[in-house]
């Protein structure tokens, strides 16, 4: 298990900056995880960033004429943020070598998506933008359906989980059958310098990840998990602890790489499944009115199977 | 002042050179391909001081066009059918956006059937982008125009892009003597791009392309973007001006030929209108009254010297390089609705379609356009939308069905 423990540039909470750039008052939903996560990274990013949107929940974070940011903004449309902020990488960059900006006005680029974005209809740009080299961050909130449109099935959907387009019922009592896509695994086959999962209950690992990144030149990308009261149905003071949740059950594991190499920043206790998935009514025709032990099964043989690789051979879910 | 013999392609890439271009975002697509190669080319040698990037697809590509203008750089790019079809959904991002630079569509056929060769079905389904639209005959107007279209684009009064179309093959990679004109003379009309409204600075954050709530806003901004594009009119006439005044070549809105005394007019656009004035020549050669309209600002649509280049004639035909299964000719429509409250008005409008995926529009099909005008005015019966189609073209299609079995 190659975990990694070079010297942190943020010890615990209180290193983190008490600065907010984002204004609270916003139009997104209360108790956003996906919302914590941006206002923790841009406390670590600055202002001087643009942050190019795609379309999804953040797009209500700019209504005319209202914007949270101290920093610029732009919104594109669902499939081509990264082409986006391309254009702009690229303009500052000439503008700058040209001498018709100054070096002190230029930005750091972010790329904001939601997981359907990134996985789906923004995969193409994404890993075009990967293979270029562009100089940018990527941060996907990843609640784990298209969220903003009212909770449909996205290919970050996890398994056995209800969306309003995989809804459960006679034929299938499971919910969604397909597997979440490994949207990491797609991004790390391009190799960039530096990418990281997160999670907003995880405030220091998530700024350490940001302040390692800023070091390298080229994509810099981020999923971060983005827990959503409305569409997963828990109450919006539960964020953070579901968020904690799913990094101690190994559903949400906390990693890196760099150039394409591995390693987890945390590693869990590996609580039982089920204390995650009771949690939230998106699985409650799990438990409801018989429990579907064969899915909740599988749910626990991909955790397993995805950390025994790292860890060893034993079971770590209670397989009770 | 140099003239050389230039592909449209070519012409093309030495508009955006001269324009001094920050920018270029480029994605292939035959017929246009030509013109990001040769940009391509003189980036890597170092002739264009201009960041270059190779692109993913069209959206991508309209993507970072409107992004790179929304930052200040000047931008230039070039599509061509399928590929613009695939950008507009953002061809009507970038121009709410209001952010100004030059795309050249390379007109080509739709799919499908697939095809290389042009007609308009392309350019026009960017119609109502809001994008500007101009649509040049020859290799020099595509340079000159682009020189223009920065203008225009960067002019605060309109703040659209501009999309230029030039046909495929017919221009595209027709060989045609260019004055390139020189880059002194250049700066004087098209000065360094110093925008005033567009930028991402540290020093001076921005919101741009937000979201609104409401149709009121919605509506506010929309209608903007009409005004906006109704303003173009008149600065592209100033801007004409001005280049005339320059380099000497006059270019309008609409572009009359032997329409003064003209009893029968036929409007065009592009390429085709050079057979279109071939035909006018032949036909005033056996004494009758025939002139052309070409139609070069599509949008904005020039309603006003429309009618005052058609007012009293005898008819009218317009020849759409387009079709609008259900409807007919796109142009056609546009056209009547200008003369709707025109009380001099032709006697009879008919509408032909011609020229589909490149089809030559032969002289004997222009005869059959002037005889059936003269038909209308004498019977005061106008025809519904015909397609020029000759029996030289049904015997070829005939051998292809029945090779297919179709017969």
């Amino acid at each position: 298990m190659n975990v990694n423990m070079e010297k942190s540039a943020y010890e615990n909470f209180k290193d983190i900056s008490q600065d907010e750039h984002i204004a609270p008052g916003t139009a997104l939903c209360s108790g956003c995880g996906g919302l914590l996560a941006l206002r923790l990274a841009l406390k670590v990013l600055g202002e001087n960033v643009v942050i190019v949107n795609a379309a999804g929940c953040f797009t209500l974070l700019s209504v005319y004429p209202f914007n949270p940011f101290r920093s610029s903004w732009m919104y594109t449309a669902m499939a081509c943020a990264p082409a986006g902020a391309q254009g702009i990488r690229d303009a500052l960059d000439i503008l700058i070598k040209k001498g018709k900006v100054k070096k002190e006005d230029d930005l750091k680029v972010v790329v904001l998506t939601g997981d359907g974005t990134a996985n789906d209809i923004g995969l193409q740009a994404t890993s075009a933008v990967l293979q270029r080299n562009l100089d940018f961050y990527y941060l996907c909130y990843d609640n784990e359906a298209y969220s903003n449109t009212g909770f449909q099935m996205s290919s970050a959907t996890p398994f056995g989980s209800k969306t309003n387009t995989s809804v459960p019922g006679g034929v299938n009592p499971g919910g969604t059958a397909q597997k979440k896509k490994d949207l990491f695994e797609i991004w790390r086959a391009h190799k960039p310098p530096y990418m990281a999962t997160i999670a907003p209950s995880h405030p220091v690992d998530l700024s350490n990840k940001f302040k390692k990144a800023a070091q390298f030149k080229g994509p810099k990308l981020f999923i971060t998990f983005a827990p959503c009261p409305s569409g997963w149905s828990f109450d919006d003071s539960k964020s953070v602890e579901i968020s904690k949740l799913a990094v101690q059950t190994g559903i949400w594991p906390l990693k890196e790489a760099i150039c394409g190499e591995l390693s987890h920043t945390v590693i869990p206790k590996f609580k039982p499944v089920e204390t995650y998935l009771v949690a939230q009514e998106r699985y409650d025709h799990l438990f409801h009115p018989v429990k579907q032990v064969d899915v909740i099964r599988v749910i626990k043989e991909d955790i397993d199977h995805y950390w025994q690789p790292y860890l060893g051979v034993e079971p770590l879910q209670d397989q009770s | 002042m140099v003239k050389e013999m230039l592909t449209g392609n070519f012409a093309a890439a030495w508009g955006a050179r001269l324009s001094g271009v920050d920018y270029v975002p480029a994605f292939p697509i035959t017929p246009q391909t030509e013109i990001i190669e040769v940009i391509s080319k003189w980036v890597n040698s170092g002739v264009m001081d201009t960041k270059f990037t190779n692109m993913d697809s069209e959206h991508s590509m309209i993507t970072a066009a409107g992004t790179a203008a929304a930052t200040g750089a000047r931008v230039f790019s070039a599509t061509s059918s399928q590929g613009l079809l695939y950008g507009c959904e953002m061809l009507y991002a970038v121009a709410g956006w209001r952010v100004p630079f030059v795309l050249i569509n390379v007109s080509r056929g739709l799919s499908a059937p697939i095809t290389l060769e042009p007609d308009h079905n392309d350019v026009l389904s960017a119609r109502d982008t809001g994008l500007i639209q101009l649509h040049v005959e020859t290799c020099q107007e595509i340079l000159d125009t682009i020189l223009m279209a920065f203008r225009i684009a960067e002019d605060e009064r309109v703040f659209l892009p501009v999309l230029i179309n030039m046909d495929g093959f017919y221009l595209s990679f027709t060989r045609e003597p260019v004055e390139i004109p020189g880059l002194d003379e250049v700066r004087e009309f098209l000065p360094e791009y110093r925008p005033g409204h567009a930028f991402f600075l540290a020093s001076k954050p921005m919101a741009q392309g937000v979201a609104v709530l409401g149709g009121s806003v919605y509506s506010y901004f929309r209608y903007q973007m009409h005004l906006a594009s109704s303003n173009a009119l008149r600065v592209h006439n100033e801007v004409a001006a001005e280049f005339k005044s320059i380099f000497g070549r006059a270019y309008s809105a609409v572009e009359p030929f032997k329409t003064e005394d003209a009893e029968y007019i036929i409007l065009m656009t592009n390429s085709f209108t050079v057979k279109g004035k071939d035909a006018v020549n032949r036909f005033r050669e056996k004494g009758i009254k025939v002139g052309l309209v070409r139609l070069r600002l599509v949008r904005p649509f020039p309603f006003q010297e429309l009618r005052e280049y058609l007012r009293g004639k005898k008819a009218l035909a317009v020849i759409d390089q387009n079709i609008s299964p259900g409807s007919g000719g796109i142009l056609y429509n546009e056209v009547t609705s200008a003369l709707y409250h025109e009380p001099n008005r032709p006697g009879a409008v008919l509408s032909f379609i011609g020229g589909l995926g490149g089809k030559d529009i032969s002289l004997a099909e222009f005869s059959f356009i002037l005889d059936e005008m003269q038909k209308s005015v004498e019977t005061g019966i106008v025809p519904e939308t015909q397609l020029l189609y000759t029996e030289q073209d049904m015997k070829n299609m005939n051998n292809f069905l029945n090779i297919a079995g179709k017969g």
